[in-house]
């Protein structure tokens, strides 16, 4: 589990709350909330890229020879991409 | 629609590479809301003002002191999320004539649920509206208030059961039909309308792409599946959105200037409600005759729409 940080008291707040690290979420890792994890078959893959747009996270990302893999400390192990991509080349292992 | 755009339906690979909302959001395994909200920013780019209303999106984007945003992104109200847009609209055309900011196009966006958009935003949504600011409001159509545990609100559909509207041994549900929320805003003859599934994620993207090159209001109501409130299993998200719009329940189409259009993901016989019921644990308890009547219904609403194709086609 990734420990949460906030500010160390008042008068760290800034005005209004604001947050001035963009897209400071990804310090959290998600990926342990999983309990299955999607494993790629190269094989049967015909790098389409539909388990890149259908990923919630987007945490699909394409190799430099044209393959996909997920970022398994953002994947929560939803299961859309072995459910959706129809060469069936992602299967869904149990963690553990 | 020319060879370009039907060869594109092929390619997912050709979108924005770029994402403009980082992983390490806490919405659930599974969520269709994040995905379309994902989906909408590679479409709409980093020149974006969002303001978002209360609700799941707000929520498990935003916690403090993190954000997953990477644009300009304001949390308000539930009931303001259209007013403050219009004002950040607004403000942007001030400062770019006193030549405080660049003159480049920025797009303002006005994001919310199904209850910040049709209940509680409903009376700012339609003053936004009215007023012509050049902004786009997204309504992300979860049929619940899913973050506060799934109560019931006029998006839900008939028959539904919420922890609001449960089902038992006297009620079936919940038992008033859904507001048609894309109508009341062709209703405000804003330049674009659209109804959007992120299960057609290239559809969905062209939707808000045009959306995006119009210069004034448009509104795109976006089905996003949620299988925390409709217990339903997490991968089966994307198939759940493709059933709705198969079976007609969500017709996917688009009023440019007060004329109609049918997407071409509509195929050309829907198919019968039960095979999206089947598969929801919000349905469950629904016997024969209810899903008939259901069905009746969603049979006279797509044809109403049909006929709306067909003869608004003289206005062009």
């Amino acid at each position: 589990m990734t420990k949460k940080s906030g500010p160390a008291g008042w008068q760290e707040i800034t005005t209004g709350c604001v947050v001035l690290r963009s897209g400071s979420a990804s310090e959290y890792h998600t990926g342990t909330w999983r309990s299955q994890r999607p494993v790629w078959n190269d094989q049967k893959c015909i790098k389409c890229g539909i388990c890149y747009i259908f990923c919630p996270e987007g945490c699909v990302s394409q190799t430099e020879d044209g393959y996909f893999k997920a970022n398994l400390d953002y994947c929560k192990g939803c299961g859309i991409c072995a459910h959706e991509c129809w060469p069936r080349a992602i299967a869904m292992v149990e963690e553990g | 629609m020319n060879i370009v755009e039907n060869f594109d339906l092929f390619a997912p690979r050709l979108i924005n590479k770029k994402e403009l909302l980082s992983g390490g959001h806490r919405a659930c395994s599974g969520c269709g809301e994040v995905l379309a909200v994902r989906l909408m920013c590679k479409a709409l780019g980093e020149n974006t003002v969002i303001a978002s209303a209360t609700g799941c999106m707000e929520i498990v984007t935003s916690m403090y002191p993190t954000t997953a945003w990477e644009v300009p992104w304001i949390h308000v109200a539930f009931e303001n999320a259209a007013a403050v847009a219009s004002g950040v609209e607004a403000g942007l055309k001030a400062l770019r004539r006193k030549g405080k900011i660049a003159d480049c196009d920025i797009k303002v966006v006005g994001m919310a649920g199904d209850g910040g958009t049709m209940d509680i935003g409903m009376q700012a949504l339609s003053g936004a509206m009215e007023r012509g600011h050049d902004m786009l409001f997204v309504c992300f159509d979860n049929e619940a208030y899913m973050n506060t545990g799934i109560q019931r609100s006029s998006g839900t559909p008939m028959g539904a059961s919420t922890t609001t509207a449960p089902a038992g041994k006297v009620s079936m549900g919940q038992k008033t039909w859904k507001k048609n929320m894309a109508e009341i805003m062709v209703a405000h003859n804003v330049p674009y309308v659209a109804t959007a599934c992120p299960s057609y994620p290239l559809d969905f993207i062209r939707k808000v792409e045009k959306a995006k090159k119009v210069k004034g209001p448009s509104y795109i109501h976006c089905f996003s599946v949620c299988p925390t409130g409709w217990r339903c299993p997490s991968d089966q998200t994307i198939s759940l959105g493709r059933l709705a719009v198969e079976t007609g329940i969500f017709p996917l189409y688009e009023v440019e200037n007060g004329k109609y259009k049918l997407s071409a993901e509509m195929p050309k016989k829907l198919r019968p409600i039960k095979e999206y019921y089947k598969s929801q644990g919000r349905y469950r308890h629904l016997g024969e005759d209810e899903i008939k009547m259901i069905q009746d219904r969603v049979n006279k609403e797509y044809k109403k729409l049909l006929n709306k194709v067909q003869c608004l086609e003289a206005w062009s």
